[in-house]
């Protein structure tokens, strides 16, 4: 059986194509202005790259911000769309078995859910604030002049820790201006990023509880300066699978190959 | 290839400005004050001859609040023929109220600014809601100005001015016309959906972009902002008279709004309601002065 799973995100709308538990195809593009033309590109990329048209591909599930937009609309037609907690759960457990927690930290939410089985038990999200969100990791770079993408190894290079006082994005942005204009290097502020970041998404985990093994999804579990301060902050080690930004649309293909569930 | 000048034009950057009020010599006065009132984004100094309101000055804060703190108040002070050393006290308030170098004693914004409005608007006021760069303040007090209870929103720059600063450069208003650009909508819109101003931000984009006109974002963007402090205000009880101070009580879209939803109108100001907090603060100096002094 083909399934797809088609996860929009408010950033990034990500496929996943799935043959009896074994993926495809991949593919990722940024979720522009109109939101069903991004993710029906995407997923003619994927289908393209797996040589397979949308007739071959026997259901389709949609989860993420956007997943109504794609709801029985072509070329997509997902067949069902599923909240981004339900998705995450079935694909964590897809990719790590034993998950008891998966943390899910994308470009505008955080997300903290208890699983059992690929099933939800629990969960917390923050979908109000930036500032607990991968967003925030942006808007700080932008202050830094910093590539996002370079963000996470350049906090790796700090051994030091300075706080951040300010909780709120916006307030943020001006307390790094003002931490570079008082000299501090660009290493130990990119650090304080992290930690703070870090320090919110845990403290709204903790409201769930952390059980292992946790798991860490998401766009920000590419970002390897997140995980250290992640790991310190709920004292226990994380495990981050192979293609974290695609377990959502797992997710949601492995839930488009159980229909019965 | 011709180089293309670029204009780029800070919306957000409200105008610094300073004033002598009295016609009084302060050299026959007994007790001169200052109150230095460091805010987050706005510093302001008043000069207070008797307790009176002598001269102001309202400034942005700079990187290094002890320079802002120096500047404020020396401006403040600028073509009265009086200086720092001459003032009997001085009494910092604000975020920054502990880097004020010549104050003698510091006391919170929120005890300033129930004592401020007291001064400006009279002993009817029974609350004060402050809306400052980087929070707002709710506050109940009684007829002298005292706090009795008070709440606070200082982690969100949703509901502040910071936030109207962002809105202000995004769609290319001055600051200072935002409230009134706010209000030129025939019919109101729904607020924007978002807290966040991240996120508020990005909605009011994709709202441009579907055609909507900068009016009719503006004012779905205040309103949110309007539906936002009349939560905080009624977690704290509102009571008559109720009187506005800080930098976004000039914002009309704002003022209006609330008066809408509460259906209270809040007084007028007799004088400018930004200086609430610098006013508490130099009343604060004069009375421990004249402690200080024996003289009560």
């Amino acid at each position: 059986m083909i399934t797809a799973g088609v996860d929009v995100g408010a950033k990034f709308a990500k496929v996943v194509i799935l043959k009896d538990g074994q993926v495809l195809t991949r593919a990722k593009a940024l979720v522009g202005f109109d939101i069903l033309k991004s993710a029906s590109d995407v997923f003619e990329m994927a289908l393209k790259d797996a040589g397979l048209s949308r007739g071959d591909i026997q259901r389709v599930v949609s989860t993420g911000m956007g997943r109504s937009a794609v709801l029985q609309k072509p070329p997509i037609n997902a067949d069902e769309a599923v909240s981004e907690v339900v998705a995450d759960a079935a694909g964590a457990f897809q990719a790590v078995p034993t998950v008891k927690t998966v943390i899910d930290v994308g470009a505008e939410e955080g997300r903290g859910i208890k699983v059992e089985g690929g099933k939800v038990r629990d969960f917390v999200i923050n979908e109000r604030c930036a500032a607990g969100a991968g967003t925030f990791v942006e808007a700080m770079a932008r202050a830094l002049e910093v590539k996002v993408e370079d963000m996470g190894s350049l906090s790796l290079k700090s051994a030091n820790t300075i706080p951040m006082n300010a909780q709120c994005c916006v307030f943020a942005e001006s307390e790094v201006v003002s931490l570079i204009h008082s000299k501090i290097s660009k290493e130990y502020i990119a650090k304080a990023i992290h930690d703070a970041i870090a320090g919110r998404i845990s403290s709204m985990i903790l409201r769930v509880g952390v059980e292992k093994d946790v798991v860490l999804i998401g766009g920000c579990a590419l970002n390897p300066g997140f995980l250290p301060p992640l790991e310190k902050e709920l004292h226990t080690s994380i495990i981050v699978p192979e293609f974290p930004e695609f377990v959502s649309a797992l997710g949601a293909a492995v839930i488009a190959a159980n229909p019965a569930r | 290839m011709a180089q293309v000048e670029v204009k780029t034009q800070e919306y957000w950057r409200w105008p610094e400005y300073r004033r002598t009020v009295s016609e009084k010599d302060w050299r026959n006065a007994s007790i001169l004050t200052a109150g230095v009132d460091i805010g987050s984004v706005g510093s302001k100094a008043t000069i207070m001859v008797d307790g009176e309101l002598y001269a102001y000055s309202v400034m942005r804060t700079g990187g290094v609040s002890e320079d802002t703190a120096i500047k404020v108040t020396t401006w403040a002070l600028e073509g009265t023929g009086l200086e720092v050393g001459k003032l009997h006290y001085i009494v910092g308030t604000g975020y920054g109220r502990v880097n004020v170098p010549f104050a003698k004693k510091t006391i919170t914004e929120i005890a300033c600014h129930a004592r401020g409005a007291h001064y400006i608007y009279g002993p009817t006021v029974r609350t004060v809601l402050d809306i400052g760069g980087q929070d707002c303040k709710a506050i109940r007090c009684d007829e002298k100005g005292k706090v009795l209870s008070f709440l606070m929103n200082d982690k969100c720059a949703a509901g502040t001015g910071r936030g109207l600063e962002v809105f202000a450069d995004l769609i290319s208003v001055p600051i200072q016309e935002l409230g009134k650009v706010s209000l030129s909508v025939d019919q109101e819109p729904p607020p924007v959906s978002n807290t966040c101003v991240i996120f508020a931000k990005a909605e009011s984009l994709a709202l441009l972009r579907q055609g909507w006109p900068k009016e009719r974002v503006a004012a779905a963007y205040h309103a949110a902002m309007a539906d936002r402090i009349v939560d905080l205000l009624t977690r704290v009880g509102i009571e008559k008279d109720f009187v506005i101070t800080g930098g976004v009580s000039k914002n009309m879209g704002i003022v209006q709004r609330l008066e809408r939803i509460l259906k209270i109108k809040p007084l007028e100001p007799q004088m400018d309601p930004i200086l609430a907090g610098a006013l508490g603060a130099g009343l604060f100096a004069k009375a421990l002065y004249e402690k200080e002094q024996g003289l009560r």
